[in-house]
């Protein structure tokens, strides 16, 4: 099983200081976060995709990029990736540009994104949230596992005689997750193509999280990708811990009472217990943990929230030190002993290949030098 | 003349009155006990489910900063949903309904009462409240797409006293026999709304043929 965080990107005013970060430290703050959770054990560094204020992760590839080149085992993921907004093209290229730097520690998690106004600002209409993700998803998995691709649609201009380059590493694509948090339709598409499916399991009720995925395996299933319990899985949660579980609630109460989404509404304790979210002891973190599997079977991932709300990078970094230390050697050893043998892991890179087989996937193609433009339309041009 | 057909009908009440005692309780109970009596006269039994949102002002608020309904409403909200009539009452504040009425049908979903029956009562200090069924609280369930019974029940403080009382009675019979015509003769647990977690109508497949 999989273990990591991930981070909306937000910037959010310390409430126990007034003070609110600059772009340039929280973006520095999020590196050393990332680079950190590799050094104390974890497997998943997932980012965010904004393109609004509070929020600076607009360019993920970039930033990952940059983990990248600083770590050597850490997986990167997005938590999410704008299938609705984002070209489809552009995902295909940037990720597949990524995966060659990081030596294919790369996946995705595909998400509509729930903000209005950001659609148009792209072109588009939230209001086609579904159709755009079912229509870019499918020409994205083409756009990875075709070398040519002649394709029209309803959302993007049409494309003739198209190579998405650099091609997938080793002509792999990135494994990819499926994010939402009530939408079936969403879980349907992880189902159909046999993707993975994501809930945030944050901020909601564990019925959304359970019905999600219940109706995620069954599809799963039903599309013959394998048993329902064989599905790939993955969680979020949000966790903030001391070593007396009443210190935790006292320092993070501040931090709850006004953060964005919930803040200003029900109590911690009310929200602790309506909710996945848990303030506490290592020891409470672990136990809650272990009981999601209660409600949605063996799963694959599990990723931790825990740099939102105006919370400072020193402790931050304490909560991966404690997360590193105490908590995640524990589960792992616990989930592990319960999971089925059938029940397989999180993909990666390296089960992929090892399923599939590695190529050369380059295209390599006799290119015009001057015009970049393809040695069909050389000849062709050459002959009119 | 009726027919027996004995079905139990599940009346749910949502009761919006602040005091207690509340006029707009005290409204609601007489509308209750009439509906289950003008029930009882045309051969259809009834059980009635009171939801007094003054109990759940807080969870309305929380649910308006989460934007989920915590267990205790989410409880109160399936109970309305899943009857097979609702009385609403609500006491009018500046004019409309209360607030605390409003958010309570806000954080319902907007489709979970489409085709209910629905009795719709106010109560104030005055009468020149006395058309706010019909110019606040009908447009509102008419967005809901529910089925409110023609006549709106409208209580100020006279009519509990004196001549007005003979009045409101007669008002409170005929909403009552109005919502248990409306009720007779449907199925029993009318249709529920469609679960959006059973297997798709529409194939995968068929999505992407018509992108």
């Amino acid at each position: 099983m999989q273990f990591g965080i991930f981070t909306v990107s937000d910037i959010t005013t310390d409430p126990t200081t007034g003070r609110t970060p600059t772009e340039a430290e929280r973006i520095k703050a999020v590196l050393t976060i990332a680079k950190h959770a590799e050094e104390v054990g974890l497997d998943v560094f997932a980012l965010g995709e904004h393109h609004n204020p509070p929020f600076w992760s607009s360019s993920p590839t970039t930033t990952l990029a940059y983990v990248a080149a600083q770590t050597s085992t850490l997986q990167l993921s997005t938590s999410t990736t704008l299938i609705t907004t984002n070209d489809p093209v552009k995902i295909a290229e940037d990720y597949a540009m990524l995966q060659h730097l990081a030596d294919g520690r790369v996946d995705l998690m595909m998400g509509r994104g729930n903000t209005g106004p950001v659609y148009p600002w792209f072109g588009k209409d939230i209001r086609d949230g579904i159709p755009l993700a079912v229509e870019n998803y499918q020409l994205l998995r083409r756009l990875w596992t075709e070398d040519v691709v002649d394709w029209s649609g309803q959302f993007r201009t049409p494309l003739q005689g198209f190579t998405s380059t650099p091609r997938p590493l080793d002509g792999v694509p990135p494994f990819v997750w499926h994010g939402s948090i009530r939408s079936p339709q969403i879980a349907e598409q992880a189902a159909y193509y046999g993707d993975g499916f994501f809930h945030n399991h944050i901020f909601w009720p564990k019925e959304h999280t359970q019905r999600m995925v219940e109706f995620y395996r069954r599809r799963f299933e039903h599309y013959g990708h394998g048993s329902a319990d064989q599905a790939i899985v993955g969680l979020g949660g949000q966790v903030f811990m001391r070593r007396n579980s009443q210190d935790a609630v006292n320092e993070f109460r501040p931090y709850f009472d006004s953060a964005p989404v919930y803040g200003g509404g029900p109590s911690l304790e009310d929200f602790s217990r309506e909710t996945p979210l848990t303030v506490g002891s290592p020891q409470q973190v672990i136990e809650r943990t272990l009981g999601f599997r209660d409600y949605v079977g063996d799963y694959q991932r599990q990723l931790f929230l825990i740099d939102h709300a105006g919370l400072p990078l020193k402790t931050v970094l304490e909560q991966l030190d404690i997360l590193g230390e105490e908590v995640v050697p524990v589960l792992r050893r616990e989930f592990a002993a319960l999971k089925p043998a059938h029940v397989p892991d999180a993909p990666t890179h390296a089960s992929l290949v090892a399923a599939r087989g590695a190529k050369d996937a380059t295209v390599y193609a006799e290119g015009d030098a001057v015009t970049g433009s393809t040695v069909e339309q050389d000849r062709a041009g050459a002959q009119a | 003349m009726t027919t027996r057909t004995g079905t139990t009908r599940t009346i749910a009440v949502v009761s919006a009155g602040l005091s207690n005692p509340s006029s707009t309780r005290l409204l609601a109970d007489r509308l209750t006990a009439a509906t289950v009596e003008a029930l009882r006269a045309r051969g259809d039994d009834a059980t009635v489910e009171v939801v007094e949102l003054r109990g759940h002002a807080r969870d309305l608020a929380d649910d308006l900063t989460t934007g989920f309904a915590n267990e205790p409403l989410q409880a109160a909200i399936d109970t309305v949903v899943g009857a097979d009539a609702v009385i609403a009452v609500t006491p009018v504040f500046s004019a409309s309904y209360s607030g605390l009425f409003k958010t309570f049908f806000d954080v319902v979903d907007k489709d979970a009462l489409v085709g209910k029956p629905v009795l719709l009562a106010a109560t104030a200090g005055t009468q020149r409240h006395s058309l706010v069924v019909e110019f606040a609280l009908r447009p509102l369930f008419a967005y809901l797409r529910a089925v409110p019974v023609p006549t709106g029940v409208f209580a100020a403080s006279e009519d509990w006293a004196g001549a007005g009382e003979t009045a409101l009675a007669g008002r409170v019979t005929r909403a009552a026999g109005e919502l248990a015509d409306l009720l007779v003769g449907r199925p029993a647990a009318a249709a529920k709304p469609a679960d959006p977690f059973a297997d798709p109508e529409v194939s995968f497949e068929e999505l992407l043929r018509n992108t």
